[in-house]
């Protein structure tokens, strides 16, 4: 099963190598990691996309939380939190093709970035999945790079 | 005052209440050894490879439940301790690695004898430093004795580059540390204590396995009137011996793949299983979900990663192991003295007993440490161990009554370690007779620390029971692979008496059971310099009980 943890942990050289082995030591896939400073800029909290078992997730947490410079460890119900991911996308546009792609663009409220004669960039966030389906209806444009930051979440209001 | 990051170094480590290192010099240490030339406070004691060092801090720190120090330049220096730091972690032992780095303008540049030993560590100590400023060394030392010796003891690596040991800067110590990310969990919640009572009180059948946290915790003492006072029958992991003692009637001995039959019987046949500062180490457990299948599980651990990492806990406890008992011990008032169930566990004592077939022409190496237990049971005496065959006999064969009596490399199953470690025990324990037992392959792995021990006027003695095997992996070869014994004979080992003699140690050799005795008493009648004892023994000799790897604990190979 697929969890989205957060890690909170004092802003100190070496913590992303420590939280990144010990998910490889352990054997855990990461599927995306995205780390930035919080409120106190003494402080980082990485968001880490993984899959595995109940059982292991509870000891990959427990050792996450071990770490020295680690604060706090949670893991965030899907149905609970806002899961939200930004990707950038160059597509082939062409004097036919780019009103259909503005189209597809404003469908799934994303963002015309940069233009030029043979391509644009577009700046989406969103869920995963909107990602991946943007992505799905562009390819047939042809898509040159592509590039995600891998999710953010933040549990909700009324979930905490 | 202004004081270089060298001098800084050893007062902070004196603030620390370090009075010996054990290290090894070279180029990115320099001003650290400068700075000791004229240190009266700290005495440094060198050894002649830096695993040694090491070791040598682990065996201090598990002889004495103090820090060990060692220090190592940097490169080769500092990747030559990474064993000796492994080797800690697994054994969560209290160490302060201290290493030299190449100056900060070198860093990351391949430098000659650099290496990223903080990075290299990481998945080996409990935590690590590279000091980048001389101002947040005092802080960093403070920092890393505290992790090392709190919660979940361990080792933890500073690594301080040759311009930070250089440069002066307004030296103070500070008084507290405060680590807000670092608080481990002491008191054991009341309402889990509430619950271990309640099980503990029902229990028919409960048995306590005892493992090297409660020696970490100091909490002997407490472990022992738990089990006198509700009846419960007591065993041990190889690291938890000397946690309870051996000669009591409520003493298993210890558990697992060479534990003893009435230990393994016990763990399968419980309906309460007490879990004291124990992992559940597959050594220990054999086939997990045939370890004790029958019994309620309650776990005192103070990492809370341990509880339910390996089996299924029904009543976990964090906290320190000692003030969890205590607060068990408050309100526990047990009237069950469980008869039936001791006088179960004394027939299969009597039944079963730890044994082995004398021979009137071959030494049988569990003969040498019953003799050896005879001479030194009442007199402080300290064990420490390399790892195979000889490890376990040492550990099944010699009664242990206290705690920090007996120093093993457990976890990671360190062969090199009993020698290193027995001259830290004999530093920090200057009183007590240091052993080291070994086999005739571990003794060459850090045999270069005998002139550390001469040199010192250590009188360890150095019992190696040499069979001109690697013991224990031909034992596996013998069972499990048909006797094929692939590179484990060892009969082209040099003269170990030679050896020795020309290290300065005295040296003895004995072939015959009846001189076992007499030549024990003669290598103890030595006191000015370290003794080499060869005991000849029989070569194909097992060890037994044995489970199998992978299979049920009460499903021994008894003999």
């Amino acid at each position: 099963m697929k969890h989205t943890i957060s890690v909170i942990v004092e802003n100190k050289p070496g913590i992303l190598s420590r939280v990144a082995g010990l998910f490889a030591r352990r054997g855990f896939n990461i599927e995306s990691l995205a780390v930035g400073v919080t409120e106190d800029p003494a402080i980082s909290r990485m968001t880490i996309s993984a899959e595995g078992d109940e059982q292991d997730l509870e000891q990959i947490l427990k050792q996450l939380y071990k770490l020295i410079d680690t604060i706090k460890v949670f893991d965030l119900p899907h149905e609970k939190a806002i899961e939200v991911e930004l990707a950038l996308i160059k597509v082939s546009a062409s004097d036919k093709t780019r009103a259909e792609i503005t189209q597809i663009v404003d469908v799934f409220k994303a963002k015309i970035v940069d233009a030029s004669e043979s391509s644009i960039i577009i700046q989406i966030a969103d869920e995963s999945s909107k990602v991946a389906s943007m992505e799905e209806m562009l390819r047939k444009y042809g898509v040159k790079e592509l590039v995600r930051t891998g999710k953010i979440a933040l549990l909700k209001g009324s979930a905490e | 005052m202004e004081i270089t990051g060298a001098q800084a170094l050893l007062e902070s480590l004196k603030k620390e209440g370090v009075d010996l290192i054990f290290g090894y010099p070279g180029g990115t240490v320099l001003p650290i050894y400068d700075a000791l030339y004229a240190e009266k406070g700290i005495k440094h004691i060198l050894v002649r490879h830096e695993q040694g060092a090491a070791h040598a801090a682990d065996g201090y720190a598990r002889a004495t439940g103090k820090v060990g120090v060692c220090l190592a330049t940097s490169g080769p220096g500092a990747t030559n301790l990474v064993t000796g730091i492994a080797n800690a972690y697994m054994d969560s032992i209290p160490m302060v690695a201290i290493t030299g780095q190449v100056g900060t303008a070198l860093l990351g540049k391949d430098s000659f004898q650099e290496a990223d030993i903080t990075g290299i560590t990481q998945p080996i100590s409990k935590h690590g430093y590279l000091v980048k400023k001389v101002e947040d060394l005092p802080r960093i030392i403070k920092e890393a004795f505290y992790i090392a010796r709190s919660g979940r003891p361990g080792p933890v690596v500073v690594d301080i580059p040759k311009d930070i040991q250089l440069t002066k800067f307004n030296f103070s110590y500070p008084d507290n540390v405060d680590i807000a990310s670092y608080r481990p969990t002491l008191k054991g919640h009341p309402n889990q204590i509430s619950l271990a009572i309640k099980a503990i009180t029902a229990a028919k059948k409960p048995v306590i396995y005892a493992g090297g946290g409660v020696i970490a915790s100091g909490a002997a003492k407490e472990l022992k009137e738990l089990a006198e006072h509700c009846h419960i029958p007591v065993t041990t992991t190889l690291l938890g011996k000397g946690a309870f003692p051996e000669t009591s009637r409520l003493s298993l001995g210890m558990l697992g793949m060479h534990g003893t039959a009435y230990a393994n019987y016990a763990i399968t046949d419980c309906d309460l299983l007490i879990a004291i500062g124990a992992r559940f180490d597959d050594r220990v457990t054999g086939h997990i979900d045939h370890f004790a299948p029958n019994a309620k599980i309650i776990h005192i651990d103070v990492d809370p990663a341990e509880i339910g990492k390996n089996v299924r806990i029904d009543i976990p406890i964090v906290g320190d192991v000692k003030n969890v008992i205590k607060a068990l011990l408050e309100k526990l008032s047990v009237k069950d003295e469980h008869k039936e169930w001791l006088d179960q566990i004394e027939e299969w004592k009597s039944k079963y007993p730890l044994s082995y077939k004398l021979d009137s022409g071959l030494i049988k190496p569990q003969q040498v440490i019953e003799q050896l237990y005879e001479l030194t049971k009442d007199r402080e005496t300290i064990i420490a161990t390399e790892v195979g065959q000889h490890q376990m006999w040492a550990a099944m064969f010699y009664k242990y009554t206290k705690p920090r009596t007996f120093v093993s490399s457990g976890g990671l199953g360190t062969m090199g370690f009993g020698l290193p470690a027995a001259i830290g025990a004999q530093f920090g324990r200057p009183d007590a007779i240091v052993c080291n037992i070994a086999g005739d392959g571990s003794i060459q792995m850090n045999i270069q620390e005998l002139t550390t021990a001469v040199n010192n006027k250590l009188p360890i003695k150095i019992i190696v029971l040499d069979n001109c095997f690697l013991g224990m992996v031909r034992q596996w070869q013998e069972i499990i692979h048909g006797g094929r014994y692939s590179s484990t004979n060892l009969c082209a080992n040099p003269d170990l008496c030679k050896i020795a003699e020309a290290y300065g140690v005295a040296a003895m050799r004995c072939s015959s059971p009846a001189e076992i005795r007499s030549t024990l008493e003669a290598a103890l009648a030595i006191t000015d310099r370290p003794v080499l004892i060869d005991f000849i023994v029989a070569k194909e000799e097992n060890v037994f009980p044995f489970v199998q790897p992978g299979q049920p604990i009460n499903q021994m190979l008894i003999d």
